[in-house]
């Protein structure tokens, strides 16, 4: 399972801590995230479902290519990292 | 008269509590984050907030203690586009309003771009009103000062909660009969400059910029437009531009007495790309008249290099109609009780203010 890591800007507005979840694309490793924390879901997504403008998302080093529909492939060690951009505070 | 007021700002949401006769800063929320707006629900005390988060979105928030502790409930979502089609997402929540009497009622919310959403459960779960969503016009909409169109204003007609008139910036206003289930733009009577010559009097087109709706009279209603103020009488069947406002036409806030509807009150400004107060010199335009004539009250109000910009929400008044309060883009507070004639200067620096609202004393 990938490790999912997220900016401690987000836990001033709901827990979350660092987890594992399983998927083998980055919509599918969120998707096991949301399952426990269904609020989450808004903070990163729009209402379609797109990456919050001000949000980024890596995979290890890389930011994901597609901020749509989450299709960037996650193995099985890889480290999702979720931060707010520089832009948008 | 209200011993409570609700400040939402840039950073965080502050209550206001009147004691002898001075207001003070009593209570602090989300301090840091942008609050655009709240709504002190009269029905139940509950207070809602809601928060524009710069990197994650919309939130609302509600509290049953008045403000010492909250729960994030729902907000409203836009539907999911069909594959290959744009969708649209939530940009902020421009108006929230009970929408009847009672707490089952619910609550309307305004927002940018141009959805209209409803609550029957405080909060929890909102719905988009497609009548109007949906209705052909929408996509002549357009937006004024933001990228996309908004609904800033939800007037309830107290005597029947089903007639709701809405005002958009900018698809002017808007009226439903029957509690939203069908929608048709509202009479003629305003003007915008902004067009060319032959679609300016479009009620489709205009630019209210807020508008406000006289408790005790229901039927009469101002608003202040981009292009000056306009005034009915007939429950927007038509409107009637007032002339001759001083020391400017152009502004965004605008203030009815709750009983006597010739009573009103506008922030005034220099139009409108530049939009700060005529010469530097803060005032509040008062007229008793229904428009004919206007006061210029300055009593308080900074009289020299003020460049401070009231926005539509910022002006506030209470149900006695004596007690008034604004606040600017440049964090400064005023109120009065004695219906604009002297103001004074709430002693902080508060971060710039998007909304203004008096609140229950519970």
């Amino acid at each position: 399972m990938a490790t999912v890591r997220f900016t401690p800007h987000l836990r001033m507005h709901l827990d979350c801590p660092d987890t594992n979840a399983a998927g083998e694309t980055v919509a599918e490793v969120l998707q096991h995230v949301f399952r426990d924390r269904p609020k989450l879901a808004g903070y990163l997504l729009d209402d379609q479902g797109a990456v919050r403008k001000h949000v980024t998302i890596f995979v290890n080093n890389e930011t994901v290519r597609d901020r749509q529909r989450l299709t960037d492939p996650v193995g099985p060690h890889d480290e999702v990292f979720v931060f707010q951009a520089l832009s948008g505070g | 008269m209200s011993h409570t007021l609700w400040v939402c700002t840039r950073k965080g949401l502050f209550r206001l509590k009147k004691t002898n006769e001075l207001w003070e800063i009593d209570q602090t929320s989300f301090l840091g984050h942008p609050v655009s707006l709240m709504l002190d629900d009269p029905r139940d005390q509950a207070v809602y907030a809601a928060l524009n988060l710069g990197h994650f979105g919309v939130k609302i928030h509600r509290s049953d203690d008045r403000g010492a502790t909250w729960t994030e409930v729902g907000v409203p979502k836009y539907p999911e586009a069909p594959e290959g089609e744009k969708g649209t997402t939530l940009n902020q929540i421009w108006a929230l309003e009970p929408a009847g009497p009672t707490v089952a009622d619910g609550i309307w919310a305004g927002t940018i771009p141009g959805g209209l959403f409803r609550t029957s459960d405080r909060g929890e779960t909102w719905s988009l009103n497609t009548a109007l969503w949906d209705h052909p016009t929408r996509a002549k909409w357009f937006g004024g000062g933001a990228d996309h169109p908004g609904i800033h204003s939800i007037c309830v007609d107290p005597r029947d909660h089903q007639h709701i008139l809405l005002a958009v910036s900018c698809a002017g206003v808007w009226r439903s009969r029957d509690g939203g289930l069908s929608w048709e733009v509202g009479g003629p009577g305003m003007i915008a400059e902004y067009m060319p010559p032959e679609g300016r009097d479009d009620p489709l087109v205009q630019d209210p910029h807020s508008m406000v709706r006289c408790a005790h009279a229901p039927d009469c209603l101002w608003v202040q437009h981009h292009n000056g103020v306009f005034r009915t009488i007939d429950n927007a069947a038509s409107w009637t531009q007032v002339m001759g406002l001083q020391p400017s036409s152009f502004g965004f806030a605008v203030a009815v007495h709750p009983r006597d509807p010739e009573t009103a009150w506008f922030i005034p400004g220099v139009k409108d790309e530049q939009r700060y107060p005529v010469a530097g010199k803060l005032s509040v335009t008062r007229t008793r008249d229904g428009g004919v004539a206007c006061d210029v009250l300055a009593n308080g109000l900074p009289q020299q290099h003020c460049y401070d910009l009231v926005y539509r929400h910022a002006l506030a008044i209470d149900s006695t109609g004596m007690q008034l309060a604004f606040g600017s883009t440049t964090g400064n507070f005023w109120t009065t009780s004695d219906g604009g004639d002297s103001w004074q200067a709430l002693p902080n620096h508060l971060p710039p203010i998007y909304a203004v609202r008096f609140g229950q004393d519970a």
